[in-house]
């Protein structure tokens, strides 16, 4: 069974289309990354598919049933961090697993889930007391309690320090192994490309790109290019005694796409034959960064977040939110 | 479909969380019985304001009219007919009154013919509304004696007690704020707890679990049914033990320990649901509760406020939890506690009915 299969689906909000005609599937066992800027509709994508809100358009199939009408069923089979996890103030992972255990009518072992998400050091802190990334780990931890089959988490590091980040990405690769199928949100590049099989970049509601990496490399970025320091003299210079359309991209790079052996030659002599200043030449692919960037035309801010400079964007995102 | 093992489980992980927070242990045990001892030693002296008495007028001469119309110009007590069908006594405890009066059917003729008459007073000795009613029926007996000629004391004064039992201000209290508390914990947390748990989404969150929500407000209605049974016991320990006070303890109390938290919890639960914003369910929550919380019989019993309060207090869902305490604990008087009990019980269902309808897990 596919346990994810979507098509057309469709959700908005007045005038704004927070999902306009999504269509994917997600294999079993596989880790599948739905990336993009805030506002891109992710989080109102995997509500849809968990059951906790209605699409206005468009068939979803989560392991074999529609999430709406269904949910009270389905949230047996499903594990879920929902953005921003919380819990109540007063009670301790410990008895937050408890709890959940018998909510779920299974008997687990608190300790040993925690110990696995390297929270067995903190069992007995208040939650109200743990650090955010204690909390997150503690989500995840709830999450793991009915041994679901799909896992829904919604940007599970945002906000976390490396190392709690990288204890996340070891429970979810450990998932993986274990064959579990996992949907993951992020505006982590690294974070995407470190877990997932697939990856689905999303922009406006819309899916604008998805395979592996690689894949997503190959189709959307420019291929490989020669890179020199030097000024925009030397990009004119180098257009108009060749025919490679160099580019200078104001901050005193020169940038030369390459498709043959024969053009990083015919560049070299041109950038000699100028006589003009230039250093540090080195050649470079499109990251999965570069494609990002070109797709949801925005931004990696230091953090490795996604900004995408449009005010009328991020208007929207605090309307939703 | 509700499972026992989730609700428990709920009530546990919620009790757990409430017995850490001092302030919900404050306002839930601790506040009632400071204010009991508050107010029990200052007024366990008396209280003012215009006294109901009962009056059945079994003459049928001018006279007793015209005394009748200079006890109400005293200012001090507003009188009550009562038909003279009726057997007073039992008439008294039917109203949950201890202060009456009785004017034989001779009053009249005797007083023209100078013939020695008594009318009847009833009273509960340890009342200062007693004591005031008493005084000032004396005041106008005298009068109506020093207006004969030779003022010869022709009008006597008959004492009698009204209810078996002895009345003290405390035994109005305790049941008064047993009624508080009934109030004050279930409303203020839930209205607080029902607005927050939606603004941090943690309601959406739990509808990822097989918790449902009219289990989740099963365990909360639980919870506050034995934080109000352990602060009952508690009142009434405080009461007894500081100052003495004494009232009937049966099992018609159960009901209205059960429905009280029940009622109140759900009506917290539909202000914190359909406010928009925690501010606003706590605005509205106190809107609701601060009249209740003085105009129900909760401080002193109503009887002393003026007749357009008492009116309001009718409509007060309080009142009727307050009233039938009373009826139990003071007066044992169970057909007022009937009455009571199925106000109690109607609202109750309504609320809690309305409360599970528009209360959600998750929006659209």
């Amino acid at each position: 069974m596919i346990p994810v299969e979507i098509s057309s689906v469709k959700k908005f909000y007045g005038e704004i289309k927070a999902v306009d005609g999504v269509s994917l599937s997600v294999n079993e066992g596989e880790v599948f990354a739905l990336l993009g800027p805030n506002g891109a509709g992710k989080t109102t994508l995997i509500e849809i598919l968990e059951g906790l809100r209605k699409r206005d358009g468009g068939t979803v199939k989560v392991l074999g049933l529609d999430p709406w009408g269904n949910s009270y069923v389905l949230h047996r089979r499903i594990g879920v961090i929902p953005q921003d996890f919380t819990f109540f103030d007063k009670a301790n992972p410990r008895e937050a697993l408890k709890y959940y255990a018998d909510l779920f009518g299974v008997s687990v072992d608190p300790d040993a889930i925690l110990k696995e998400v390297l929270l067995d050091d903190s069992t007995e802190v208040l939650f109200e007391n743990l650090s955010g990334g204690q909390k997150q780990k503690m989500g995840l931890a709830l999450a793991l309690v009915n041994s679901a089959e799909l896992l829904f988490l919604d940007e599970p590091t945002t906000g976390l320090d490396p190392n709690a980040r990288r204890a996340i990405w070891d429970v979810i690769r450990g998932l993986k192994s274990k064959g579990r199928t996992v949907i993951l949100t992020t505006h982590y590049l690294d974070e995407a490309q470190q877990l997932s099989d697939r990856v689905a970049i999303m922009n406006h509601g819309h899916i604008v790109a998805m395979g592996t990496s690689e894949d997503i490399i190959e189709t959307h970025g420019s291929g490989e290019r020669l890179e020199i320091h030097g000024t925009e003299e030397l990009a004119v210079y180098i257009r108009a005694n060749t025919n490679l359309k160099a580019e200078y991209d104001g901050k005193g790079m020169v940038s030369i796409p390459i498709s043959q052996k024969h053009d990083a030659l015919a560049a070299l002599t041109a950038v000699e034959r100028s006589g003009l200043e230039w250093r540090d030449l080195h050649t470079r692919r499109d990251s999965l960064d570069d494609v990002f960037v070109k797709l949801v035309s925005g931004r990696i801010d230091e953090k490795g977040e996604i900004r995408v400079e449009n005010s009328s964007e991020n208007s929207r995102n605090h309307r939703r939110r | 479909m509700a499972s026992a093992r989730r609700i428990v489980s709920d009530l546990r992980l919620y009790g757990r969380g409430y017995l850490r927070n001092a302030a919900g242990l404050f306002f839930g045990l601790i506040f009632p019985v400071i204010l009991i001892l508050i107010f029990g030693a200052i007024f366990s002296s008396g209280f003012s304001g215009t006294i109901t008495v009962y009056v059945q007028n079994q003459d049928t001469g001018p006279i007793s009219n015209y005394f009748l119309g200079n006890l109400t110009k005293t200012g001090t007590v507003s009188l009550v007919l009562v038909n003279n069908s009726e057997d007073f006594s039992k008439y008294l405890s039917a109203h949950s009154a201890s202060d009456g009066i009785i004017i034989p059917p001779d009053f009249s003729t005797n007083y023209i013919t100078d013939k020695p008459v008594n009318v009847t007073l009833y009273g509960n000795p340890s009342q200062s509304s007693s004591a005031i009613v008493s005084g000032t029926i004396n005041g106008v007996v005298n009068g109506f004696n020093l207006a004969r000629a030779g003022g010869s004391p022709i009008i006597g004064i008959t004492q009698t007690t009204a209810n078996s039992q002895v009345t003290k201000y405390i035994d109005f209290l305790v049941p008064g704020l047993v009624g508080f508390s009934i109030l004050i914990s279930p409303m203020f947390s839930l209205v607080n707890i029902s607005s927050e748990y939606k603004r941090i989404k943690l309601f959406k969150q739990l509808s990822l679990t097989p918790l449902t929500k009219i289990e989740w407000l099963a365990s909360k209605v639980l919870f506050y049914i034995l934080l109000s049974a352990a602060s009952f016991l508690l009142m009434v320990a405080v009461g007894v033990i500081a100052f003495g006070a004494h009232f009937a303890l049966s099992l018609w109390l159960i009901p209205f320990l059960i429905l009280g938290p029940m009622f109140f919890a759900s009506l917290g639960m539909l202000v914190g649901t359909v406010s928009k914003s925690t501010e606003t369910a706590s605005v509205v929550g106190n809107i609701i509760t601060f009249p209740m919380m003085f105009l129900s019989g909760t401080f002193f019993p109503i009887s002393l406020m003026p007749m357009y309060l008492q009116y309001l207090a009718h409509v007060l869902p309080l009142f009727y939890i307050i009233d039938g305490l009373n009826g139990v604990m003071i007066y044992s008087n169970y057909a007022q506690a009937t009455i009571d009990l199925i106000v109690v019980l109607i609202i109750t269902v309504v609320a809690f009915v309305a409360a599970a309808r528009v209360f959600k897990w998750r929006e659209d």
